[in-house]
């Protein structure tokens, strides 16, 4: 058997198909062979979109042969199941929205489109992007390619966990207040949440319309600058879509982080910290010390309020946006006696339990007589967290934290308590509240799954978080680790960077 | 802090939720033991602070008030569970005189 082309970097893919050593149509062929192999084990999707892949694989292969390919042509993504596209369903993991086809694609989607992308699904998601788990999905829950008994994180666990497993090369989440760094973390892939406004959010099933922004998952910091590059821009369609322009992400990649200073804040030292990840996380960062970065202390003394501010803002936002699944429509309905019975009726049945619990918690802190000691106090403490990232960002280039305060836990095991769950956003809330970029990559091993490094940086300076996340990433061996369940699967040992 | 039944049945009305006896009690618990943990924010004086909406400088985005296609009225409608003559059909609204 040949070489294992699931396990390519698109830099690597990039290459070969440019020679014309492999085709795009083979390059999916090995994708779909492995969602055959690892799908009835890890349902990382909610639909597999293979015909589609097929004509888009041959049109790229047209393309190449014409000699005028963009950086993903020919590459194989999932799309997290809340962007809208209009030759496959979008359920947002929710029954509500079942039988729904979009009339549009999301820019996001046009935008890969029309480098020649090939779409090999539509990735599980926790309904409506809430949870960190995907145990919230419609569809079943996505297991983690370390430990099929565990959870690959969430919301946007599908697309970390088809990259892991290799699935697709790279892939589209949505962050929230983690959904993509959170779930990257756990999958040992880089995921990055870009600045509020970087990406447009046009036809992002919207969840919280301040905090929600679209990002990408790869095997590598390159890969997630590459799609970064190709999805980013001002967009006519998101009016909070930023007109800057969007730099040349791979430049930024010089493995050279002498003299960038690198913040570590006490506050990210939380209760229920397990202190194995803890000490992976410290020597990641004397890593970085190594690397020439200089470590300086940080404050963020407001950092403890996040996630409370997080629960009002988050769910206000989503009680109006999820407003508009009324039965009438798009989508499921439950017809009813009056409109009103129906509505109760649809909303009632199609909605699950967390996004209900986040729709109750959201109305009442909007409701008379509880929208000021609620939603207009959390949007003032929202003031008090940016101003101290905005603080701490005058004395650093950098902020490094954990990205989650443990590895992936089992199912079941947060299920039950809807605090405990949203504890394992607590690093990654911060910069959703603050609008900023964050990058998770992976950083090493605790109790044998995978453990991952956050940056944080300044508003829309996404390049200097992929040059300080690329120099660590290839000063370590972390991202060359693959899942043993895709290790038994491979041929022979993956080509990585063997040079 | 406990929220009240009547609360509930309030909010549950307000967002349009019908939800099951067992749900409702479920959620006057959860619910009580969320707001419980955010109500931690009320310790903050932020009487002079002002609220953060959105966080990056925006203004507001004009254009020339000029007809440009929009998505094709059959293509949208095509999800609808129920439609007539252009329009989403539902159940009457207002009672007949």
């Amino acid at each position: 058997m040949s070489e294992d082309l699931t396990r390519l970097t698109v830099t690597e893919a990039r290459a070969r198909l440019d020679r014309r050593e492999v085709s795009a149509v083979e390059l999916l062929q090995a994708h779909l062979e492995r969602i055959r192999q690892v799908e009835p084990q890890i349902h990382a999707f909610i639909t597999v979109t293979e015909e589609i892949a097929q004509t888009q694989a041959e049109e790229a292969d047209q393309r190449i042969a014409r000699g005028d390919a963009a950086p993903l042509t020919g590459i194989p993504v999932a799309l997290k199941d809340v962007l809208c596209t209009v030759d496959a369903p979008t359920t947002a993991g929710s029954r509500i929205l079942e039988g729904f086809r979009s009339p549009y694609d999301a820019t996001v989607v046009r935008k890969l489109r029309q480098q020649g992308a090939v779409f090999v699904g539509k990735a599980n998601t926790d309904e409506f992007a809430m949870g960190s788990s995907t145990e919230n999905s419609a569809y079943g829950p996505t297991r983690n390619p370390w430990d099929l008994d565990r959870v690959p994180g969430g919301s946007s666990g599908g697309s970390a966990a088809a990259v892991a497993a290799s699935e697709a090369m790279v892939s589209l989440g949505s962050d929230t207040g983690g959904s993509i760094r959170q779930p990257a973390g756990f999958c040992g892939v880089v995921g990055l949440k870009p600045t509020y406004g970087r990406v447009s959010r046009y036809g992002l099933v919207a969840f919280a319309s301040s905090l929600d922004q679209i990002g990408p998952f790869g095997r590598t910091v390159e890969d997630v600058a590459i799609v970064l590059e190709a999805i980013a821009g001002h967009d006519a369609y998101d009016s909070t879509s930023v007109d800057t322009p969007v730099p040349d992400y791979r430049a930024a990649l010089t493995g050279d982080i002498r003299g960038l200073r690198v913040g570590v804040a006490t506050e990210y030292q939380v209760p229920g910290m397990d202190p194995e990840v803890e000490r992976v996380v410290d020597e990641a960062i004397a890593e970085l010390q190594r690397l020439g970065a200089e470590i300086v202390p940080v404050s963020l003394p407001h950092t403890k309020y996040a996630l409370a501010t997080y629960y009002i803002i988050a769910p206000s936002e989503a009680s109006a946006n999820l407003a508009r699944y009324d039965g009438v429509k798009y989508g499921l309905n439950l017809p009813g006696e009056t409109l009103l019975e129906s509505y109760l009726q649809t909303r009632g049945r199609g909605f699950g339990p967390e996004v209900k619990r986040r729709i109750m918690l959201g109305t009442y802190a909007l409701s008379a007589g509880y929208y000021d000691a609620y939603y207009v106090k959390a949007q003032k403490v929202r003031t008090l967290i940016k101003r101290d990232f905005d603080q701490a960002f005058e004395r650093v280039d950098v902020i490094a934290a954990p990205t989650s305060p443990t590895v992936a836990f089992r199912f079941g095991e947060r299920t039950a308590d809807p605090i405990q769950m949203y504890l394992s956003d607590v690093f990654t809330i911060p910069a959703n509240m603050a609008g900023l970029p964050g990058i998770a990559v992976p950083c090493g091993f605790a109790q044998g799954l995978p453990v991952s490094l956050q940056f944080m940086g300044r508003p829309f300076d996404e390049a200097t978080l992929l040059r300080v996340a690329h120099a660590y990433e290839q000063a370590t061996p972390w991202h060359r680790a693959v899942p043993p369940l895709v290790e038994a699967l491979t041929a022979r040992a993956p080509s990585g960077e063997a040079e | 802090m406990q929220l009240s039944r009547d609360v509930v049945d309030h909010v549950a009305m307000l967002a349009r939720l019908g939800l099951t006896e067992e749900e409702r009690e479920r959620m006057r618990e959860q619910l009580s033991s969320i707001l419980e943990h955010v109500g931690l924010i009320q310790e903050l004086d932020t009487e002079a602070i002002p609220p953060t909406a959105q966080v990056i400088a925006l203004q507001n985005v004009w254009r020339e008030d000029e007809v440009r296609p929009s998505l094709p009225v059959e293509e949208v409608l095509k999800n609808a569970p129920d439609a007539e003559d252009n329009m989403f059909k539902v159940n009457a609204v207002l009672e007949q005189s």
